[in-house]
C-alpha cells in the first residue's frame, strides 16, 4: 500500500535539505542532513529524543533559521523568505498552543486571519474543519474545558485552515488514547489521499507504519537510515524475533551457550532476543539443548527493532 | 545524563512500613508545607529585601516627605494629630506593609498549588492534609509579612519616623492586621477556579480603596461621612488606628481599642475555619 | 471537503505582494489581525477588569486630590495662578494610567501569552512576520490605554479640573506616552523568565510614579535630582500632559512629543528584534 502511493506521487520536490546544520552555541543539533520530500509523499521522521528531529521540524517550519548547508522548501529559502514559506505550511506542534482565551470557532478563525484569508472564506472553512475534526458540538467551548484529543483535532484542524501545501506534524497522537490515536490516523490518512505532502514525526512505530510511505530514522543529529517501513525491517531485522526469558539472574549464563542461534542475538538483563527467519525454529534448537526458558514468545519483527538497533538501547536524557 | 536498559541497579530498600512514621506528618505536616514555602521564598530573597527596603523608603520620600512638606507649609508643622506628618503616617504604612506581605504568600501560591502547577495535590497525596497546607501557608506567609514590617520599621526609624521602642507593638499590630485578611484571601483564593483577573479586580476594588481610605494619609474624620465605611470594616483603619494609638499616643478610648483588636483576631478565625474548608473540599475533588 | 482550493490563493497572493520589499522577513502587513484577536478574546473575558482599568487614578484623585488637598494650600500653575492641589495632580494621574496601562498590557499580557498562551508561536508559524505581532500587540495596549484616557478624562472633566479647552489633547497625548511606554515595555518583557522578574518592572515604575512631579512641584529637589528626573520619561509625559490640561503651552512641550517618538521608534525596532531572535531562531 504505502509502495504504490509513492510511485503515484510525481518527484516534485516540495522540500530539499543539503547537508543540513543547526548549532546552538558548541551544540550540533542537525549535523549536515541531505533528504528530499516529494508532493503528495508522508515523509516520517523518526529518532529518539535529542536526536534533532524537532529542531529538524522547525527548520521545515521556517521558524528556526539553519546555521549551514541548503534547504529549500517550495521553491524558497526559509532564511529569508520566512512568511512567504509560512503562508503555504500548516503546522501541528508537539505541544498544543491553541489560543485558549479563544473559543474553539475563534481558534480557527483568528489563525486564518493570521493569513489574511477573507471572513467570508472562513466562515464556510471552519464549518468544514469543525466537521472534519469533529468539533461541530464544541464550537464555542473554551480550549481548556477539550479534552487532549480534542485539543489534538483541533490543532490539525487550525493547520489545515490555509490548505497547506505540506503539513507538519509534530509528534500527533503523544499522549492520546487509543481511540483518540485511531481517529487522528483516520483523519491524516484522509488528507494523504486528497494529496496532501505530510511531514511527521512521532515515538510510535504503528503509527509510523501506519502514515507513512518513506521514513528517515535519525540519531545525535545524523540520518542512520531512510526507506519505506517494509525496507527498512528486511534490511536492519529479521522476519521473526523470539523472546526467551530465563529469570534475571540466569540470562546472561545461558546466553553463552546460545551463540549460533539465529542470524542475531541481543542479551538484555531480563530477556533474551534472537532474530531469526522463523522463530520457531530457534525455540526447538534451545530445547533441543536442554535449556528451558521460562516464558517464550515469537513475534513478527517490527519498526521497533530496527529502530532500537539503530538508535541503540540507551536512553539519552 | 545517559540510561542504559543493560546497567547495573541497586536500590536499597527498607519499606514504607519502617521507613515512615505516619504520626510524624501528623504531628509536624504544617511545618513541612512551610518549610516548603519558605525554600521557594528564599530564591527570591534579593528581591524580598530590596522591596521590603525599597517600596517603603520611596513613599517614605515622596508622600511622607514630598506631601508632607506641603502640608506643613499649609497648614504650620503638626498640624495634623498633633505629630509630624511623617509619624502620622508611619503606623498606617506598617499596617499597609504588613497587609500586603502576608498577601503576596497567600494568593498566588495559592493559584500556583491549584491551579497551575497543582502543587497542592501531590502534597495531598503524601501524608499531608488539607488543614495543614492551610497552616503551612498561613506560617509562611507570616514570616515573610514580619520580615517586611520589620524592614520596614528600620526604614521608619532612620527617617526618625517612629521610635524604636514602639517596633514591637506596632510589629504586633501590623502582623495582625495582616494575619486576618489573608486568612480570609486564602480562603477567598482558594475558591478561585481561573485567574480570569479575579485578583487584578481584588487589587483595585478592595486593595486599593481600603488602603486610599482608611485614614492612612489624614484622619477618617475628615471623610465624608458615607466613604468612612470603607475604613470601618478595613484591617487596615483598625491597624493604623490602633497603631497611632500605641506608638505615639494618639487619642483612642480603650473600648474602641479593644474593638480594633478584636475585629482583626475575628477575620482571622473567620479565614482559617472557610479556608479549611475550602482546601478539604476542593483537594478531594 | 476540497482541500486543495483555489481560495487559498489570497493568503499566498498576500505574502507574494510583499516578496523583496524591505522587510519582508519580519512583516507582512498584517498588524491589525492581532486586533482582531484581541477583541475575540476580550469578548469572553471578564469585562469588569478592562472596563475598571481607570478606576484607580480615580481613587488615587479622591484620596489625594480631595482627600490630603483639605490640608494642602496655595498650588500654582506654571504662571503663577492659584490652582487647587486637585487640579494639579489630576494631569499627572492621566499620564501615570497611560504608562501603568500600556506597561500593563505590554509586559504582563505579552509575558503571559509569551510563556503559557503559547500564542506567539502560534502566530508566527502562519506568514505572520515578528514586526506585524510586535506593532498588533502594542496597538492593542493602545487601544485600551485610549479608552482609559477618555473615561479618565471623563471623570475629571466632570469634577471640573481641567481649566484649559487645551485639555482635550490631553487623549492624544495620553496615547503617544502609552505608545512609547509599550514599545520599550514589550522589548524588556521579552528577557524576562519569571513573575519574580517581572516585578522589577514595577519596582522601575513607582519611582517613576512617586517623584516625577506627580504630587508636587520637582523644585523641592535639589538641582542634580531635578536633572535625573527630568530625563525620565514619565517626568516628560507628566510635563506634556498637565501644560495641557491647565491650558500652559510651552516650546518645551514639543520636545517632550519628540522624546516619546524616539522611544517608539526604538523601542519598536528593540522588540521586533527581540521576537526574531526568540521565534524564529
Amino acid at each position: 500500500m504505502p509502495k504504490e502511493v509513492r510511485k503515484e506521487a510525481s518527484a516534485e520536490a516540495m522540500i530539499t535539505a543539503t547537508g543540513l546544520t543547526k548549532k546552538y552555541g558548541d551544540f550540533v543539533a542537525v549535523d549536515g542532513v541531505n533528504f528530499t520530500v516529494t508532493r503528495g509523499e508522508s515523509f516520517g521522521l523518526l529518532g529518539p529524543n535529542g536526536a534533532g528531529k524537532s529542531t529538524t521540524m522547525k527548520m521545515i517550519a521556517a521558524t528556526s533559521q539553519r546555521t549551514g548547508g541548503n534547504l529549500v522548501i517550495l521553491g524558497k529559502d526559509p532564511n529569508r523568505q520566512g512568511p512567504e514559506i509560512r503562508a503555504h505550511l500548516g503546522v501541528v506542534p508537539q505541544q498544543d498552543n491553541l489560543d485558549r482565551e479563544l473559543k474553539v470557532w475563534e481558534n480557527l478563525m483568528v489563525y486564518g486571519r493570521y493569513f489574511g484569508l477573507s471572513r467570508k472564506f472562513l466562515k464556510g472553512k471552519i464549518e468544514e474543519l469543525l466537521e472534519f475534526a469533529q468539533l461541530g458540538e464544541k464550537r464555542n467551548s473554551k480550549t481548556e474545558e477539550l479534552s487532549g484529543g480534542m485539543k489534538r483535532r483541533l490543532t490539525i484542524a487550525r493547520g489545515l485552515v490555509n490548505e497547506p501545501e505540506i503539513l507538519l506534524l509534530d509528534e500527533p497522537t503523544t499522549g492520546l488514547d487509543p481511540q483518540a490515536r485511531h481517529i487522528l490516523w483516520d483523519r491524516l490518512f484522509r488528507l494523504k489521499e486528497q494529496g496532501v505532502t505530510l511531514v511527521i514525526t512521532t515515538h510510535y512505530m504503528d503509527e509510523a507504519e501506519q502514515l507513512c510511505d518513506r521514513l528517515m530514522v535519525m540519531d545525535k543529529g545524523k540520518i542512520m537510515a531512510e526507506g519505506s517501513p517494509a525496507e527498512l525491517i528486511k534490511k536492519y531485522s529479521s522476519r521473526e524475533v523470539l523472546e526467551v526469558r530465563f529469570g534475571s539472574e540466569n540470562n546472561a549464563s545461558v546466553a553463552g551457550r546460545l551463540k549460533g542461534i539465529g542470524e542475531r542475538l541481543e542479551v538484555l538483563p531480563d530477556r533474551i532476543l534472537i532474530y531469526e527467519e522463523s522463530g520457531e525454529k530457534c525455540l526447538e534448537q534451545i530445547i533441543k539443548l536442554g535449556l528451558e526458558p521460562v516464558t517464550s514468545l515469537v513475534r513478527r519483527s517490527s519498526l521497533e527493532d530496527v529502530f532500537l538497533r539503530l538508535t541503540g538501547r540507551t536512553l539519552v536524557e | 545524563m545517559s540510561l542504559d536498559v543493560r546497567a547495573e541497579t541497586q536500590m536499597t530498600w527498607v519499606g514504607a512500613k519502617k521507613l515512615v512514621d505516619p504520626q510524624v506528618s501528623i504531628r509536624y505536616g504544617a511545618f513541612f508545607v512551610a518549610e516548603n514555602r519558605l525554600r521557594n521564598m528564599a530564591k527570591w530573597w534579593l528581591s524580598i529585601i530590596a522591596f521590603g527596603l525599597g517600596n517603603p523608603s520611596l513613599y517614605l520620600l515622596s508622600i511622607g516627605i514630598g506631601v508632607g512638606s506641603l502640608v506643613d507649609s499649609s497648614l504650620g508643622a503638626n498640624a495634623i494629630d498633633h505629630v509630624s506628618y511623617l509619624t502620622f503616617l508611619a503606623p498606617a504604612l506598617l499596617a499597609s506593609a504588613g497587609i500586603q506581605g502576608a498577601l503576596d504568600e497567600v494568593t498566588w501560591p495559592t493559584m500556583e498549588g491549584f491551579v497551575w502547577d497543582r502543587t497542592f495535590f501531590s502534597m495531598n497525596s503524601t501524608a499531608i492534609t488539607g488543614k495543614q497546607i492551610v497552616s503551612g501557608i498561613l506560617m509562611a506567609a507570616m514570616t515573610r509579612c514580619l520580615l517586611q514590617v520589620f524592614l520596614y520599621e528600620l526604614c521608619l526609624l532612620a527617617f526618625g519616623a517612629i521610635s524604636w521602642q514602639s517596633i514591637p507593638i506596632l510589629l504586633l499590630v501590623s502582623a495582625t492586621a495582616g494575619f486576618g485578611f489573608s486568612a480570609v484571601m486564602l480562603a477567598f483564593s482558594a475558591s478561585i477556579k481561573d485567574d480570569d483577573g479575579v485578583f487584578a479586580l481584588v487589587g483595585r476594588f478592595i486593595i486599593t480603596p481600603m488602603f486610599m481610605f482608611s485614614g492612612t494619609f489624614y484622619p477618617i474624620d475628615s471623610m465624608p461621612i458615607y466613604l468612612r465605611w470603607i475604613g470601618w470594616i478595613s484591617p487596615q483603619w483598625h491597624a493604623t488606628n490602633l497603631g497611632r494609638a500605641l506608638s505615639y499616643g494618639s487619642p483612642v478610648e480603650p473600648w474602641l481599642q479593644a474593638i480594633h483588636w478584636g475585629l482583626m483576631l475575628v477575620l482571622a478565625v473567620i479565614g482559617i475555619t472557610w479556608a479549611n474548608r475550602m482546601f478539604e473540599s476542593r483537594l478531594a475533588k | 471537503m476540497s482541500l486543495i482550493n483555489a481560495a487559498v490563493d489570497s493568503a499566498i497572493a498576500i505574502a507574494e505582494k510583499r516578496k523583496g520589499k524591505l522587510g519582508a522577513g519580519v512583516y507582512s502587513g498584517r498588524p491589525n489581525v492581532v486586533l482582531e484577536r484581541g477583541f475575540y478574546a476580550l469578548k469572553s473575558s471578564t469585562w469588569m477588569v478592562v472596563a475598571s482599568g481607570f478606576v484607580e487614578p480615580v481613587f488615587y484623585l479622591l484620596a489625594f486630590g480631595y482627600g490630603i488637598g483639605q490640608f494642602i494650600s496655595g498650588t500654582t500653575d506654571g504662571n503663577g495662578s492659584p490652582i487647587t492641589y486637585a487640579q494639579f495632580i489630576a494631569p499627572a494621574l492621566l499620564a501615570t494610567s497611560a504608562m501603568n496601562g500600556a506597561i500593563y498590557d505590554s509586559t504582563w499580557n505579552v509575558f503571559f501569552k509569551m510563556h503559557f498562551g503559547k500564542v506567539y508561536n502560534g502566530m508566527l508559524s502562519t506568514s505572520m512576520g515578528t514586526l506585524d505581532v510586535a506593532l498588533g500587540e502594542i496597538s492593542w495596549a493602545l487601544l485600551r490605554g485610549l479608552a482609559y484616557a477618555i473615561g479618565f478624562m471623563a471623570v475629571v472633566t466632570g469634577m471640573g479640573l481641567i481649566p484649559s479647552i487645551w485639555g482635550l489633547l490631553a487623549i492624544p497625548a495620553a496615547v503617544l506616552v502609552a505608545f512609547g511606554f509599550a514599545s520599550v515595555g514589550m522589548g524588556v518583557t521579552s528577557y524576562l523568565k519569571n513573575h519574580q522578574q517581572m516585578q522589577w518592572i514595577q519596582f522601575v515604575m513607582l519611582p517613576m510614579f512617586l517623584f516625577s512631579g506627580t504630587f508636587y512641584p520637582l523644585s523641592i529637589y535639589p538641582e542634580f535630582i531635578q536633572w535625573f528626573i527630568q530625563a525620565m520619561p514619565l517626568w516628560q509625559g507628566i510635563s506634556l500632559i498637565r501644560g495641557l490640561t491647565l491650558g500652559i503651552l510651552d516650546w518645551a512641550m514639543l520636545g517632550h512629543a519628540l522624546y516619546f517618538v524616539a522611544m517608539i521608534i526604538g523601542g519598536l525596532f528593540f522588540t521586533t528584534r527581540r521576537l526574531t531572535a526568540l521565534f524564529l531562531r
